[in-house]
């Protein structure tokens, strides 16, 4: 695929920043700042899925919403195919959206419920004038099929399908411009588990058929191991760990990429994974006044002074594999990192 | 302690639910949201209720609280608390056991607390109700209590209104206010989904804790198996309103009998600490949870099953035992128990 081959980033955000001024109430109080996202960059290769993971308040959503230039973008650059997205505005934003689009998360609340599912996967071939009618209604037919709706349900109202269902004609709606970038947000975080799997395995399916590129954006690890091929940790608005999906999973190395992992349950884990997992203490700090230094050192085990002072860079430790903490080392081409010892805990064998 | 040693049997019997059934009479006709669901809690040990949204896991939660909204009622059935059945209980009489023998909490913190009192009010209430304490030894005992579930500065938070807190620390909070009385029975409904993995981590650290130092017997409702995993001993498989498998939880994650409950397992995508390049599509359990009205005479998973037979549809099986302690209601077992 044509698309696969260029090798310039589809996307690239260059520390991007977005803070949202509060009122804090009191009237000759100053507002607050909310720093939602601080200085997050990032390059997404074609064809790929980036999954950005974090907790509440890490600002991943925001983020995304700024890739979609529906955030109010304080300060950095994101670059689409190329082109400086980051101030654009009137017809050519909405131009560009063509090759932008979004699922989200409820798939009750973002469908309209007095218009027809045919109609709801239509409006983006109208909005962007492609096609003539005939190939328009040729062309959700099509991706009715594609997502695994039949096409006779093309009539029935939003209210008539499931909620699995529901989602597929998202993606069928996200699909209709024939997009190169589709941002999901927590795509399948309002479904039932079983139904998840059916999400899951359409949006990879997806992939493999069209060459799309996902910034996949979910606080579900074990979801970003099965669907992403590279990932970004975040933190407190800013990118603390980035590495491809296999670096990351088999070896994390940011003392809050390990405690997360470590506190995900798992059928496999049960009772002795929860024994032996990192216990952070207390709850993310605020974001109107985040930590000088290293935002997570307040609850991090191995935190020392020097985090509470500088903050540390992201940087590359191994090829690929980036990482912002100030006591992962390189030395001979061999990383050494904070919590190294926690992992020969992990519990890999299902309990007897 | 591993969950294969704290076999039920050598603890007491404290809530036996027999033969529950729940219907709402509508405009449609009789919905039958539950039926015929058995469990059995002992003292000090977590019994996860699983299933989907709709296979009746809260409704059986909110029957043994005796809070199912209206048209429902209680059509058939025992819900014995050390002996006494709660079906048959008046409004006064059950008034005085929740909140004080059984008591509840819910998955949405914020919503659940009163945001117009503060937590100092809303937990010193069942502790004045029940045990009619006085107002300064309340709040000495709401402070006390605060401070057992780790809530920094009890002195000054307790007179903090909800919204002053954090998702994870309000959480906190209802569990304080039902344990305030020591009921024998502690049902959480969905307690950690609303909650940051971080944080689902500490409440459950918390409920692991609180249980072994009063004896209280959790039922958790979820969805989640890592969840079932690390905090149940037994698991209550729910489908359709109907119970299909219940046992050790080792066992039935180990073994799954049903196929429901081994799609469920199935299909769940598990953290892998060695990622493979190639990914296989996850198992999918196909089509959706049928509605009470779709549920027949016959199984209700029968549509979804891959292992359908005839007689499937023609009647609810029976439980079969086909472990030590594993009880499932498939046909598939019929001959082996």
């Amino acid at each position: 695929m044509s698309r696969a081959q260029d090798s310039t980033p589809l996307l690239s955000v260059r520390d991007l920043k977005v803070h949202f001024r509060v009122n804090r109430g009191g009237w000759r109080k100053e507002a607050a700042v909310v720093h939602a996202v601080d200085g997050v960059s990032f390059d997404m290769p074609r064809g790929r899925t980036l999954a950005i993971v974090g907790e509440s308040g890490s600002g991943k959503t925001t983020t995304a919403l700024s890739v979609m230039r529906l955030a109010p973008i304080t300060q950095g650059s994101i670059r689409f195919n190329g082109t400086d997205i980051t101030s654009m505005e009137g017809e050519a934003l909405r131009r560009q959206r063509r090759q932008l689009q979004l699922v989200f998360q409820d798939p009750y609340s973002s469908l309209n419920p007095r218009q027809r599912a045919g109609d709801i996967v239509r409006m983006p071939l109208i909005l962007m004038d492609i096609g003539t009618p005939a190939e328009q209604k040729d062309k959700v037919g099509e991706l009715f099929r594609l997502v695994g709706l039949r096409e006779e349900q093309r009539m029935l109202f939003p209210h008539q399908f499931s909620g699995g269902q529901r989602q597929r004609l998202n993606v069928a709606r996200a699909l209709a411009s024939d997009p190169q970038l589709i941002v999901c947000d927590e795509p399948v975080s309002a479904l039932d588990i079983a139904i998840r799997a059916q999400i899951l395995n359409l949006l990879r399916r997806i992939q493999r058929e069209r060459g799309q590129s996902f910034l996949f954006i979910s606080h579900d690890m074990a979801v970003v191991e099965h669907v992403c091929d590279d990932i970004a940790v975040m933190y407190l608005g800013q990118v603390v760990e980035q590495a491809s999906r296999e670096a990351f999973f088999s070896r994390p190395l940011h003392p809050y990429s390990v405690a997360l992992m470590s506190a995900v349950p798992t059928v496999g884990g049960g009772r002795e994974k929860a024994a032996n997992r990192i216990k952070l203490q207390g709850d993310p700090p605020s974001p109107i006044n985040p930590p000088r230094g290293c935002r997570f050192a307040g609850r991090c085990p191995a935190a020392q002074a020097l985090c509470r002072d500088e903050p540390p860079p992201l940087r590359e430790v191994l090829p690929g594999h980036k990482v912002a903490c100030h006591f992962v080392t390189v030395s001979g081409g061999q990383v050494k990192a904070p919590l190294d010892g926690y992992r020969a805990l992990d519990v890999k064998e299902p309990m007897a | 302690m591993s969950s294969m040693d704290r076999t039920a049997q050598t603890h007491e019997l404290l809530l036996k639910v027999s033969r529950l059934s729940v219907e709402f009479a509508g405009r449609k006709g009789v919905a039958p949201v539950l039926n015929d669901v058995s469990f059995e809690v002992y003292a000090g040990e977590t019994v996860c209720l699983v299933g989907e949204s709709g296979c009746g896991k809260s409704m059986t939660a909110l029957a043994i609280m005796r809070l199912i909204p209206d048209p429902g009622r209680i059509n058939t059935g025992l819900i014995e608390l050390r002996g006494a059945d709660l079906a048959r209980y008046s409004v006064p009489e059950m008034r005085r056991i929740r909140g004080n023998k059984i008591s509840m909490i819910f998955q949405e913190p914020m919503t659940a607390l009163n945001p117009v009192y503060t937590v100092g009010d809303q937990i010193s209430e069942p502790l004045r109700l029940h045990q009619g304490l006085s107002k300064d030894e309340a709040r000495a005992r709401v402070i006390e209590i605060l401070r057992s579930v780790e809530i920094p500065a009890p002195e000054r938070r307790i007179d903090e209104y909800p919204h002053q807190m954090s998702g994870g620390m309000r959480q906190r909070v209802m569990i304080a206010m039902a344990l305030a009385c020591d009921p024998d029975v502690l049902i959480a409904d969905e307690p950690t989904t609303a909650l940051d993995v971080t944080v689902q981590a500490q409440i459950f650290d918390l409920l692991r804790e609180q249980q072994q130092r009063r004896g209280t017997a959790i039922v958790m409702i979820t969805h989640d198996m890592g969840a079932v995993s690390e905090m149940s001993d037994r698991v209550v498989v729910m489908y359709g309103g109907r119970v299909v498998e219940e046992g050790l939880t080792a066992e039935i994650l180990k073994q799954p009998r049903h196929p429901y409950t081994a799609g469920l397992i199935a299909c769940l995508p598990e953290l892998d600490p060695a990622p493979t390049t190639d990914r296989p599509d996850l198992p999918e359990i196909p089509g959706v949870v049928p509605s009470v009205w779709q549920r027949g005479v016959g199984c209700p998973f029968a549509d979804r099953c891959a292992s359908v037979m005839p007689k499937c549809r023609e009647g609810f099986p029976q439980a079969f035992q086909t472990g030590p302690t594993q009880k499932v209601s498939c046909w598939l077992y019929e001959e082996r128990s």
